[in-house]
């Protein structure tokens, strides 16, 4: 109902900026950052934020609160962000499937919102090697999103190789740990 | 009169700080390694400098691993290039080769040192030079010295006066250095608070690329030493990393994820025109590395089943695979005569530095460490450098072509990776 209303709107010349553009890349970040940046902000406070149906329009192509609070909430499994993988493998493993599912659940219910996935590796081997399969692991993961409904140009699978390690030991209960991809939303990049 | 002792006693604990940095650890594996004994005689009128340029001179020398400095007692008057030259006299002094100079100082304030090398054996002179310099760049100059010395007596071009460039890591903080060929002078290039990996040199010497992840992702830059301008020349969506400069200083090869996977690419180094995709597989491509007529580029790839070195024309063409022993060989660096390739193995879990001859197949490992990474050869091909792990700490270590010569690098304090041999510079 909403959706139509901004299209119609938009189809009118009524909404310019943000809400009508073709390229909804830029526009997403700078919203989810505006909500994380200002947690104490109160909009009904600020005589401005009634002004332009500009704002308004922003407002409705962000993700809605309560989804935004449920990425943060530790009760959520939205909050989980990190899938972990067995030596020398890039699939992601059964325990793993609901995290991955919850994620792609989200970015389909919010289109406006973008994600990044780092993958890593352990320390061993070729630092550069390493990126290779971090990205490996990341592409994997982005995949499996796309499959589920989330839209190819919602995430950036990157990796940082065995560059940023979780765990700093030099024995496989560290190096667990540090061969994971880890989800990062738009904001928090 | 107190005054003069303090500063003389301040410079005489700035020489031995100095000295104490300068200490290089070297260890000659292979006892049946012969190193040349030769005589650097203290340049007459060097003290004027500050700094004992011969000292500096005999350092490098014996830091090649085919020279040993010969003690020479105090010789009066002193002999300087002028001076000549009783080669039985030296022969009994048990000296192969001989050193003689001097410095004067110039009315412009500026030093010159004058020297000559013979060769006591065949007893001959080998050639003579001067070079003129200020008291701020006398290190320079020694090495310039150790240069000229190196190349009359061995025939090939010395690599003292080079730079190196590597990445220092403290805590959270990363810095990308560069430094003499000996580990001093050095000075930071980029610090930031996230890791950086992969610098490699231009081939003029003047720009170093290499990849920072200060946006939390991988983005490939050129840094320009004499400005100290970088320039962001490959940020595409995805990963972008792994940068290999080609020989006419002009295209870089890179690895980026853009099109999924990890593939191969050429761009302009200066960021201009489109990028050109020259590998095409689902596997991981990586670690480029020209050849250095420019025909070939090497690298890692996965296509296999298990990493290995492949090449294929510069342009884009049919790879072939390079290693066959073992399931991981990474990191391909063919050397500057095109002859032989450096990698890295591992062997029962321990990664370690492989040479491969291309003309006969013959691989031979020339490491024992256990962590080894990032070869770079000396642009003469003499060593190879690398970063490895010793006592839980990441050092650089060099490691002559053939094995038997093995130094480590000093450096206080951080974990030292990423080692990267910077080219001649004229």
């Amino acid at each position: 109902m909403r959706a139509i209303l901004i299209a119609t709107l938009c189809a009118a010349g009524l909404l310019l900026g943000a809400g009508c553009s073709t390229t909804p890349e830029d526009q997403a970040a700078a919203g989810v950052e505006d909500r994380t940046g200002k947690p104490g902000a109160k909009p009904g406070a600020d005589t401005r934020a009634v002004q332009p149906p500009k704002v308004a329009a922003v407002d409705v192509s962000k993700p809605s609160a309560s989804s935004v609070s449920a990425l943060k909430d530790p009760n959520s499994v939205l909050s989980k962000r990190s899938i972990y993988y067995d030596l020398d493998k890039f699939d992601v493993k059964d325990e793993f499937r609901s995290l991955v599912e919850a994620h792609a659940k989200y970015l389909r219910e919010n289109p406006s919102a973008r994600m990044m996935i780092q993958g890593n590796t352990d320390e061993r081997g070729s630092r550069e090697y390493n990126v290779g399969l971090g990205q490996r692991r990341s592409d994997g993961v982005k995949r499996m999103m796309v499959l589920l409904g989330a839209r190819e140009n919602q995430i950036e699978s990157v990796s940082l190789g065995e560059e940023k390690p979780q765990a700093d030991g030099h024995d496989e209960g560290a190096w667990s740990k540090n061969r994971r991809s880890d989800i990062l939303y738009g904001g928090e990049y | 009169m107190p005054n003069l002792v303090r500063t003389l006693i301040g410079l005489a604990l700035l020489v031995a700080v100095a000295q104490a940095r300068a200490q290089l650890e070297i260890i000659v594996t292979d006892p049946g390694a012969q190193r040349s004994p030769i005589a650097v005689v203290p340049f007459a009128g060097e003290a004027a400098v500050g700094s004992s340029l011969t000292q500096i001179v005999r350092a490098d020398l014996e830091r090649s691993g085919l020279f040993r400095g010969v003690e020479v007692p105090p010789l009066a008057p002193p002999p300087t290039e002028n001076t000549p030259v009783n080669y039985g006299e030296w022969r009994s002094r048990l000296a192969d080769a001989l050193v003689l100079g001097s410095v004067v100082t110039r009315p412009d304030g500026r030093f010159e040192v004058r020297f000559r090398v013979y060769d006591i054996v065949k007893q001959a002179p080998l050639g003579a030079i001067a070079y003129v310099f200020t008291k701020e760049n006398a290190r320079a100059a020694a090495h310039r010295v150790a240069d000229f010395v190196y190349e009359k007596i061995t025939g090939e071009k010395g690599v003292f006066s080079t730079q190196i460039a590597y990445v220092v890591r403290r805590g959270a903080a990363f810095e990308l250095q560069i430094a003499d060929a000996d580990g001093e002078r050095s000075q930071y290039l980029l610090r930031s608070n996230e890791p950086i990996i992969s610098p490699v040199w231009s081939p003029e010497g003047r720009r170093i690329a290499y990849v920072s992840f200060e946006s939390k992702k991988p983005v490939v830059y050129v840094h320009h030493l004499e400005d100290r301008r970088r320039q962001v020349v490959a940020s595409f969506r995805g990963s972008n990393s792994a940068p290999a400069w080609a020989p006419d200083g002009k295209t870089l090869a890179v690895v980026l994820s853009v099109d999924g996977g990890s593939q191969l690419f050429l761009l302009n180094a200066d960021g201009s025109g489109a990028r050109r995709r020259i590998s095409n597989s689902n596997s991981i491509d990586t670690e480029p590395r020209f050849s250095s007529d420019g025909k070939w580029i090497y690298f890692t790839s996965d296509r296999g089943g298990s990493p290995q070195v492949y090449r294929m024309p510069s342009g884009g063409g049919e790879p072939q695979r390079v290693t066959f022993e073992g399931s991981y060989n990474v990191s391909p660096r063919p050397s500057p005569d095109g002859r032989v390739l450096a990698y890295v193995t591992r062997n029962a879990g321990k990664f370690q530095v492989a040479l491969l001859d291309l003309s006969n197949r013959q691989v031979q490992v020339i490491t024992d460490s256990d962590r080894d990474e990032s070869p770079s050869f000396a642009p003469n091909g003499r060593m190879i450098l690398l970063a490895t792990v010793i006592g839980g700490r990441g050092v650089l270590s060099a490691v002559s072509a053939d094995g038997r010569i093995k130094q480590r690098l000093p450096f206080a304090g951080g974990d030292v990776r990423e080692p990267a041999w910077g080219p001649f510079i004229e």
